[in-house]
């Protein structure tokens, strides 16, 4: 294709191994990050055919999902007999087919989506693929990476290829600066509160402007991580001189001579000028408020200074969709969402685990304690974001409010190792889904920023973090 | 992979927006390391209560549903994870084909690597469809993956577009893997290529 590209466009053209007559092509992926849940499933079919890994060196796996965060986690009764099964059975497929392999006992292991990027996987440019939706957070660094099936993760494994046909262009840029107390957590709810959960179906999202480019690479992946909410599987963040800070020097960076050539080819990945996207959103960064969600799905978004909506304020399926999340939500509509009182709080997942989002929680959190009876943790994203956290005293700032702190894992995002919701609790999350069971049967999440989390352990119900803010001045 | 090519069953309403991939299976059962026998377990915190009893309301736990192979349903199915356990409960309890306005990406292309199909179609169409399936056990929906069309069991009829690849590999029950293997030779030389043009990745 010639004329102006998008920076979609470009990464997309320099991965087509082979294009069919019909416009499916054969897409060469660069890195392939494995967790223990969708993979065994894609390894027990390459066994079954006799075939082999064909880029080992390309492929990483790391176990996040089911392992336990509690400091006792070397103890394997922490485990259910089936969440055992499936992380020895990671480990052994690691042996056999002889894959990068960070092993829970290893500092480095942690949430895949945390991990990739932190040991210089994950790179501007490369494609990136894993079978977990929340890939989309490595567009943060300018690579088209997303989310497949395992299937898909089986077909990867073996061919290092993708079947894939192009998505469609759309931008979303963030003009301005943010105000005080809002974060990338607010940008990225607030973009889902705008096109709804479908309305990125189909495109691949890059988003832009300049609240996007004074965020940090953190906040960038919070941003793209969430690019799948909105129904996108991609989100793209073109790289700049942040996102080579970042990667310079980390374990799987290139060096030298091939650090130049990488960083002289990073420097032509971002949308040419006059390039064509079939949607367009623009928002004010000074718009954006500290938003919460008050229902079951994450473009049920507000600012927190609004009121729980009518299923009457809503058309079509919505309505109905609205009254049963408000019965599961155990919300009326008109009640403050300042109003609402929570009973835990979990800080982490791979939306909000990362160093940044435990200074800014540690931040509101600091000589303070959390309400009496409120369950709270930190979990950080990895071994090495948990080490960081101590040495920079954020863990004793947690420990001193009250926190439980943990070990790394996905955790109590989606509650597949025993950190889970009862039913009827109800819980700030700075994780990235509000579904129905997500974090335990029954359980009823509000999503939010890390910082908007602390300020609600603080008070014991959803809390606007500015006024917190306020007085701290 | 079972070939699809048609499909006379009976087609169960669920009228819902934003069916996601945590109602179609819970977390707590994606830790199998098979991608069989999931199907009890399809839409379990909507089918059972904590208890494991059935909940009578739920679609399919009603006597006319209970063998359903086809689900009507709103917008933007199988939005969330990209967990394959979702299609893999659908085809082990006998689901084979979805019908929605739209489709998440993920969930949308995981069907297809197991035989069942996903039909977008106007709202018009999935209201009539709807309330088709809503007649319940005597009605029969017909769904023509070769002639591109579902039927009502009144003899209603809609063309649906499928893509040509995909459509074809549904048809004859083909192994994604296979074909692209047999690509090996131009895999090797875009390996080649980039070993020269970006030897850091």
């Amino acid at each position: 294709m010639t004329g102006p590209k998008t920076l979609y466009d470009k990464i997309w053209d320099d991965h087509v191994v082979h294009q069919a007559e019909d416009g499916t092509c054969l897409l060469y992926i660069d890195r392939h990050l494995v967790h223990e849940v969708t993979s065994p499933q894609a390894f027990e079919g390459l066994r079954m055919t006799g075939r082999r890994v064909r880029a080992p060196e390309k492929t990483i796996a790391v176990p996040d999902h089911n392992v336990p965060t509690t400091l006792d986690r070397a103890n394997a009764a922490t485990m259910t007999e089936d969440s055992r099964i499936q992380v020895a059975a990671l480990d052994q497929n690691a042996r056999d087919f002889g894959v990068h392999y960070y092993p829970v006992s290893d500092v480095r292991q942690g949430i895949v989506h945390i991990v990739g990027p932190e040991q210089g996987w994950t790179l501007p440019g490369m494609t990136v693929v894993c079978g977990d939706s929340h890939t989309a957070t490595h567009g943060a660094f300018g690579s088209l990476a997303h989310g497949i099936g395992t299937s898909e993760v089986e077909h990867v494994l073996a061919t290092q290829t993708l079947i894939q046909r192009k998505g469609k262009n759309m931008k979303v840029e963030i003009t301005g600066s943010l105000r005080p107390g809002v974060t990338a957590k607010d940008i990225t709810l607030s973009v889902i509160g705008v096109t709804g959960t479908a309305g990125g179906t189909g495109y691949v999202i890059e988003y832009c402007g300049q609240a996007i480019r004074e965020l940090s690479m953190e906040g960038r992946m919070t941003v793209c991580n969430m690019a799948i909410e909105g129904g996108a599987r991609a989100g793209l963040i073109a790289p700049d001189e942040k996102t080579f800070a970042y990667c310079m020097g980390r374990p799987h960076a290139p060096k030298g001579a091939a650090w130049e050539a990488a960083v002289a080819y990073w420097k032509t990945l971002f949308t040419d000028e006059g390039a064509h996207f079939d949607k367009v959103v623009t928002i004010k960064g000074e718009d954006i408020a500290p938003v919460v969600t008050w229902g079951t799905s994450p473009e049920d978004v507000l600012p927190i200074t609004g009121v729980v909506p009518s299923p009457s304020d809503f058309t079509g399926g919505k309505a109905e969709a609205v009254q049963r999340s408000l019965d599961y939500m155990g919300l009326t509509p008109g009640q403050k969402l300042s109003d609402i009182a929570i009973d835990t709080v979990f800080i982490g997942s791979c939306t909000n685990g990362r160093i940044e989002d435990l200074r800014a929680a540690a931040a509101i959190l600091k000589g303070k304690k959390k309400k009496d009876g409120i369950r709270a943790m930190v979990v950080p994203g990895s071994g090495l974001v948990r080490a960081q956290a101590e040495e920079e005293g954020l863990a004793q700032i947690f420990i001193d409010a009250g926190f439980e702190w943990r070990l790394a894992g996905c955790s109590m995002c989606l509650a597949m190792n025993p950190d889970q919701l009862a039913p009827g609790e109800r819980c700030a999350a700075t994780s990235n889904r509000n579904f129905e069971g997500r974090q335990g049967r029954g359980g009823r999440t509000h999503l939010l920023s890390p910082a908007m989390a602390a300020a609600a352990a603080i008070t014991g119900h959803l809390t606007d973090v500015r006024e917190m803010m306020r007085e701290m001045v | 992979m079972d070939k699809f090519t048609t499909l006379t069953g009976i087609a169960a309403p669920m009228p819902l927006v934003n069916i996601d991939t945590d109602m179609i299976i819970p977390k707590q059962f994606l830790k199998t390391i098979a991608r069989t026998g999931l199907g009890k377990n399809l839409f379990d915190e909507m089918r059972y209560t904590q208890d494991g009893a059935e909940i009578p309301d739920f679609v399919l736990n009603q006597p006319a549903w209970r063998n359903a192979e086809i689900i009507v349903a709103g917008d933007n199915f199988g939005c969330g994870s990209s967990r394959e356990h979702a299609p893999w409960a659908l085809l082990d309890f006998g689901i084979r084909c979805v019908i929605a306005t739209s489709f998440a990406d993920i969930f949308y292309n995981n069907c297809f690597k197991n035989g069942i199909l996903p039909i977008v179609l106007p709202k018009e169409a999935v209201d009539v469809l709807m309330d088709d399936a809503r007649k319940g056990a005597n009605a029969r929906m017909v769904v023509d993956l070769e002639g591109q069309t579902v039927t009502t069991s009144d003899g209603q009829s809609f063309a649906f577009d499928v893509d040509g690849h995909r459509k074809h590999c549904l048809i004859n029950g083909l192994d994604d893997i296979g074909l692209t293997l047999e690509k090996a030779a131009a895999i090797d030389s875009f390996e080649a290529r980039a070993a020269t043009l970006r030897p850091w990745a």
